[in-house]
């Protein structure tokens, strides 16, 4: 058995095995609904219903898509260059810690200068931490998925450690929380009453000005090269290792910005289950999406659907909502299967 | 004649539209030597990964002592006799020899690997066929020669009756050839079969008995070794007789390039220079020949800016080059044709136009504050298409997608687009066709015409010979002293390669 | 007692030698995976679908060896899904990796939810019992700490000596060897590649699992979430800083581990936390060099 390269794949292949393998994810998700004893249209039907079915479904999910594009976005950009940046989490955190640091009061600022103050802080955490790993892979070869997987853990027993230590709410009878963000450095709720915040939008423009980025700046370009074949971009005289290091900051930034997000725009505050794991779902996003940074903002709604929906779904049909999980993660490994016949085919022989 | 150990009929492979091997069929006899020439891209390997099973053929037969094998299956080729000896060696560098050679050999699901036994049997074996290595050492550690050494014990450790050895010699100095051929007339004498490919001709006529010649995929002659010579072989393998390009003469002009004692980093593999000097001039081609390994790579990638001078100086009309990098050469103004298209020259899932960009996207004429202008990129693209008569489907084609020939007219539009006045063209025909072949040769003399100073680096000697105004041999990552158009016999030329006479630092 | 005295303790060891053993087990398993060529980032999922497999298969009836056994079986058959996407399609082995933890996980949490809905506090099995060795146990501190552990710990051990074993002294672990380093030359003795590496990584990721059903049939008793937590990252650390080799390996788990007892007892002195997983990332860098994928 063996993979021949397909020498010009059809428009409608390429978008066909994608939707083939988001069919065959159901059609697995649907024998596990089997296996619950519950019938596989009506929960479906539920899950739609609970990510889109009304307008606070519909925002609830763009709210829980929010983290995701951020995430989505880092781990795109860092997977378009070859660096495997598996540490999203941790720099969420990062960045959730800084908007604590500074958005409980210690700068007291007008909101529209605390803000932009806060993100750009935020930003700056996420790159450095994730510029950390890059370094050691430039320099000593050291492999970055090995270091940015344990940078999540280091990172949470740190937060862990702020959170019973600096930063804990004195007001928070005893949980390991911090405090409360101010007024002013909250993001504002797009709908009055419902949670979709600004933080969204921030997403959006993020998820746009990424795209611009790798289609229209030599940068993009030169991050693309360098994913591509390092050797030969290195040749033709694209420095290489300042490239990995421009997409670690950028990388780290953005995922950064999802800490922020959830801080600002939601929690108010941080705890330690501030994300149930949005930046490993940031790879699946960034996978689904082919590491489009505008695909990145569709399947981020796809895969917050999914969760949201399934939440809705599990209280009425008792399905357990981690079909949910089961759905995402199958969804990953089918669309990477997807994409190799895109451009290969089997040959048995 | 008795019934041959090995029969090919009709074996045909294609890889898309191209044929690789048209319906070739031949015997090899017992006790034989059959040299299988043909230039790169005639299909030899092809055909020679389809007796050994890494390749299914698409029609035909391989028998192996009158038995059909069963087509892609390299282990029951390795049952039936037949061995191989790659030109890239299949050895793991972690391994002792003794582990490489025993490895797949003793039952898999054996507790205990037969250490003793099988140290006895490569002991012996290395002492009878004149193959002397140490079973005990790790192959990382070993030179080129010797790992060729283990491949051949690999092969006759399982008993093959049939030995096939693709381009033995391309890694080996001359008297590593000598030690090679005698080895293989110990195996003849014993009864074993010999396939033997090259493209060289001198090579094939010192040591087959019979030639097989291979032209595009298909078998263009067939002859006794006695009963030919060197010229007819020739005009077999590339279908006419071989025309040196037409050298005009040029005047030598300015000193363009200069490397000034330049030593560069020791690393595990590849040969280091210490204090090289080379100065190379307008309107010339300096021919650099030699055994491929003798520390070509590295002042290659010296010149091209991927390998920085750890002593010593660059010096470009006249001014000494400081933080060397491949972005600086560009900007002293060096064209560079990398040895290897598809790793270095190009990055193949990228588009034409992406690629011929690559070298100056930075420039004001293809960006702004950071920003590209793609319709400048493709502009440039369809002008290189045009220019060097490139077929490709489109300048949005992943470049992957062309052939080899395609690829390098590419690189060399790339490379000459802002007529550089130093050019290195290290390799820049391998594996192409004759008409590429001619198309690069004009090229590079077009450049020569108007006053480029060029570094050939190539192991084809003839090629050397044909183009080079001066020839320097390098070996173990020393330079000889140059020699100005015929001034050395091939024979003067090989002594130098063997490292005879060449300067010791 | 005072922090040097925690040191001398049996008590201490004992603990230190129990957190190794799933760790051993999983670093056994991840190290097999490379030495193969295939980096196995499945592992975490794989470990928390081990842990649930053993458990669940002794609290429905089944005796211990067969919670093992079905716990071994259960991440062979998701080391089988990995290699089979990485090795003959070749596919990214970090997000193929990823995905196989989420899934393994996902399904695991699913699976226990669908079994057991009612449930608020983990339902408890009865686990291994330590098993003391005549006369050896007897030794001070060290006897306690080695030789009056539960069998799946003296497996742990085991599995060490044997993998080492294997990949050393036999033809199979030739192969292994030759595949993570050059599988060409594998290919050109006519052995398969692809058997070799999906063989590694099914028995790698069996290894892992029993790792991962240490934890709930030989520590904690009962199943929960997030229980793995990080363990199965930490393997992979280890194989690091083990440059691949088991005997360094297990010397890593084991200081790892003695190091996370030592925190734990210092907290309950001091009161304050060390983040001891920083302990991991200087191995990491020193034997950069020998990272290969």
């Amino acid at each position: 058995m063996r993979l021949e390269p397909k020498t010009a794949p059809s428009l409608i292949v390429t978008l066909l095995y994608p939707v083939a393998a988001i069919l065959v994810t159901f059609a697995i998700t649907a024998l596990l609904v089997l296996a619950a004893g519950a019938s596989p249209f009506s929960v479906f039907f539920l899950v739609w219903k609970g990510a889109a079915g009304s307008q606070f479904a519909l925002l609830e999910t763009l709210t829980r898509a929010t983290p995701l594009i951020f995430t989505g976005l880092a781990v795109a950009v860092a997977f378009r260059a070859k660096l495997w940046n598996i540490g999203a989490e941790a720099q969420l955190y990062i960045g959730a810690v800084v908007t604590v640091v500074l958005g409980t009061g210690a700068l007291p600022l007008p909101s529209f200068i605390l803000i932009p103050v806060i993100m750009v802080a935020a930003m700056a955490a996420g790159a450095l931490l994730l510029l950390g790993p890059a370094i050691l892979k430039t320099r000593f070869g050291v492999d970055e998925v090995v270091t940015t997987l344990l940078l999540n853990f280091i990172v949470l027993l740190f937060v862990s450690m702020l959170l019973e230590g600096v930063l804990k709410d004195p007001m928070g009878m005893g949980w390991p929380q911090s405090s409360r963000v101010i007024a002013e450095a909250q993001l504002p709720r797009i709908v009055q009453g419902r949670r979709l915040h600004y933080g969204f939008v921030i997403a959006i423009v993020s998820a746009v000005i990424i795209w611009i980025i790798m289609k229209k700046t030599a940068l993009g370009y030169e991050m693309r090269a360098v994913g591509h074949n390092p050797q030969a971009a290195s040749f033709a005289g694209i420095p290489v290792n300042r490239v990995l290091m421009k997409t670690a900051l950028l990388s780290g930034g953005i995922a950064a910005l999802a800490g922020f997000s959830e801080v600002s725009g939601l929690k108010g505050n941080l705890t330690l289950d501030l994300s149930p794991g949005y930046g490993y779902t940031g790879i699946v996003v960034a996978m689904l999406a082919m590491l489009n940074p505008i695909g990145v903002v569709v399947s981020a709604i796809f895969v917050a659907g999914i969760f949201v929906g399934a939440d809705a779904m599990s209280r009425t049909a008792g399905v357990p909502s981690y079909i949910a999980d089961v759905m995402v993660a199958t969804s990953l490994l089918t669309m990477v299967v997807a994409l190799l016949f895109t451009r290969y085919r089997l040959r048995w022989k | 004649m008795s019934s041959p150990v090995l029969r090919l009929s009709g074996i045909t492979k294609r890889f898309g539209p191209l044929v690789a091997n048209d319906a070739i069929s031949f015997d090899l006899a017992r006790g034989e030597v059959v040299a299988l020439l043909g230039e790169n891209g005639a299909g030899k390997t092809t055909l020679m990964n389809i007796l050994f099973g890494h390749y299914v053929a698409d029609e035909g037969v391989v028998e192996a002592f009158g038995k059909a094998l069963p087509p892609g299956d390299p282990h029951a080729a390795l049952e039936a006799g037949i061995g191989m000896v790659h030109q890239h060696f299949t050895l793991a560098d972690n391994m002792t020899v003794l582990e490489n050679i025993a490895l797949g050999t003793q039952k898999l699901n054996a507790w205990r690997l037969d250490r003793t036994g099988a140290r006895e049997r490569i002991e012996k074996m290395s002492f009878d066929f004149g193959l002397a290595v140490d079973p005990m050492a790790t192959v990382g550690s070993l030179s080129v020669g010797e790992r060729q050494r283990v491949e051949i014990l690999k092969a006759l450790y399982r008993n093959a009756k049939i030995l096939i050895l693709d381009e033995p010699t391309a890694v080996l100095t001359p008297v590593e050839t000598d030690a090679l051929f005698a080895t293989l007339k110990l195996l003849v004498a014993q009864g074993l079969s010999i396939i033997f490919i090259s493209h060289k001709l001198n090579e094939v006529m010192a040591v087959s008995d019979r030639v097989l010649v291979l032209r595009s995929g298909k078998l263009s002659g067939e002859r006794v070794t006695a009963e030919t010579n060197r010229s007819e072989l020739a005009a077999l393998m590339v279908g006419q007789e071989v025309e040196p390009p037409p050298v005009p003469p040029v005047a030598p002009g300015e000193l363009q390039f200069v490397l000034n004692s330049v030593s560069t980093a020791r690393r595990a593999s590849g040969t280091a220079l210490d204090r090289t000097t080379l100065s190379l001039r307008g309107g010339e081609i300096t021919g650099l020949a030699g055994v491929s390994g003798n520390g070509q790579a590295t002042l290659a990638a010296l010149i091209a800016g991927t390998e920085v001078p750890t002593a010593g100086e660059i010096i470009i009309r006249g001014t000494a080059a400081r933080d060397w990098s491949p972005r600086a050469a560009l900007g002293a103004g060096i064209g560079r044709i990398p040895e290897d298209r598809h790793a270095v020259g190009t990055i193949g899932d990228m588009s034409v136009t992406e690629n011929v960009i690559a070298e100056r996207y930075r420039s004001p004429r293809f960006s702004r504050r950071g920003f590209l202008d793609w319709r400048a990129a493709r502009k440039f693209a369809e002008q290189v298409i045009a220019d060097y008569d490139v077929k490709c489907p489109s300048p949005e084609a992943r470049i992957r997608l062309l052939s080899g020939g395609n690829m390098q007219k590419l690189i060399l539009g790339r490379a000459f687009d802002e007529e550089p006045s130093v050019i290195l063209a290290n390799q820049p025909t391998r594996g192409l066709d004759v008409g590429a072949v001619s198309y690069v040769h004009r090229k590079l003399l077009e450049a020569r015409g108007r006053g480029a100073a060029i570094l050939l680096i190539s192991e084809d000697l003839e090629e050397i010979m044909a183009l080079s105004d001066r020839i320097i041999v390098m070996s173990k990552g020393h330079l000889s002293a140059a020699s100005a158009r015929g001034e050395r016999t091939i024979a003067q030329l090989g002594e130098l390669m063997a490292g005879h006479g060449v300067e010791a630092a | 007692m005072d922090a040097f005295e925690i040191l001398l303790s049996a008590s201490f060891w004992v603990a230190a030698i129990r957190i190794a053993s799933p760790l051993i087990f999983a670093t056994m398993g991840e190290l097999i995976c490379e030495r193969a060529g295939v980096l196995n980032l499945g592992i975490e999922g794989i470990m928390t679908a081990g842990a649930f497999a053993g458990w669940f298969t002794v609290y429905s009836g089944g005796d211990l060896w067969t919670g093992v056994l079905v716990a071994a079986l259960a991440g062979a058959m998701f080391g089988l899904l990995h290699a089979t996407l990485t090795v003959p399609l070749g596919l990214s082995q970090h997000v193929v990796g990823i995905g196989i933890t989420l899934l393994a996980t996902s399904l695991t949490y699913f699976t226990y939810r669908l079994l057991l809905p009612e449930v608020t506090s983990p339902p408890k099995i009865e686990p291994f019992q330590p098993v003391a060795i005549p006369g050896l146990s007897d030794i001070p501190v060290i006897g306690q700490a080695l030789f009056n552990q539960t069998p799946l710990t003296y497996l742990a051990f085991a599995t060490v000596a044997l993998t080492a074993w294997v990949l050393y002294r036999t033809p199979l672990g030739l192969a292994v060897r030759a595949v993570g380093e050059n599988p060409s030359a594998v290919e050109a003795q006519g052995i398969s590649v692809t058997a070799i590496r999906i063989g590694a990584v099914m028995v790698g990721s069996a290894l892992m699992a029993i790792g991962g059903a240490f934890l709930t049939m030989s520590a904690f008793n009962s199943f929960f979430f997030e229980m793995i937590n990080g363990r199965g990252w930490i393997a992979i650390a280890l194989v690091v800083f083990g440059s691949w080799r088991p005997g360094k390996a297990l010397i890593g788990a084991i200081l790892f581990a003695a190091f996370d007892a030592y925190q734990v007892r210092l907290q309950q002195l001091t009161g304050g936390v060390v983040p001891y997983q920083i302990f991991l990332m200087m191995p990491t860098r020193l034997s950069a060099k020998q990272l290969r994928y």
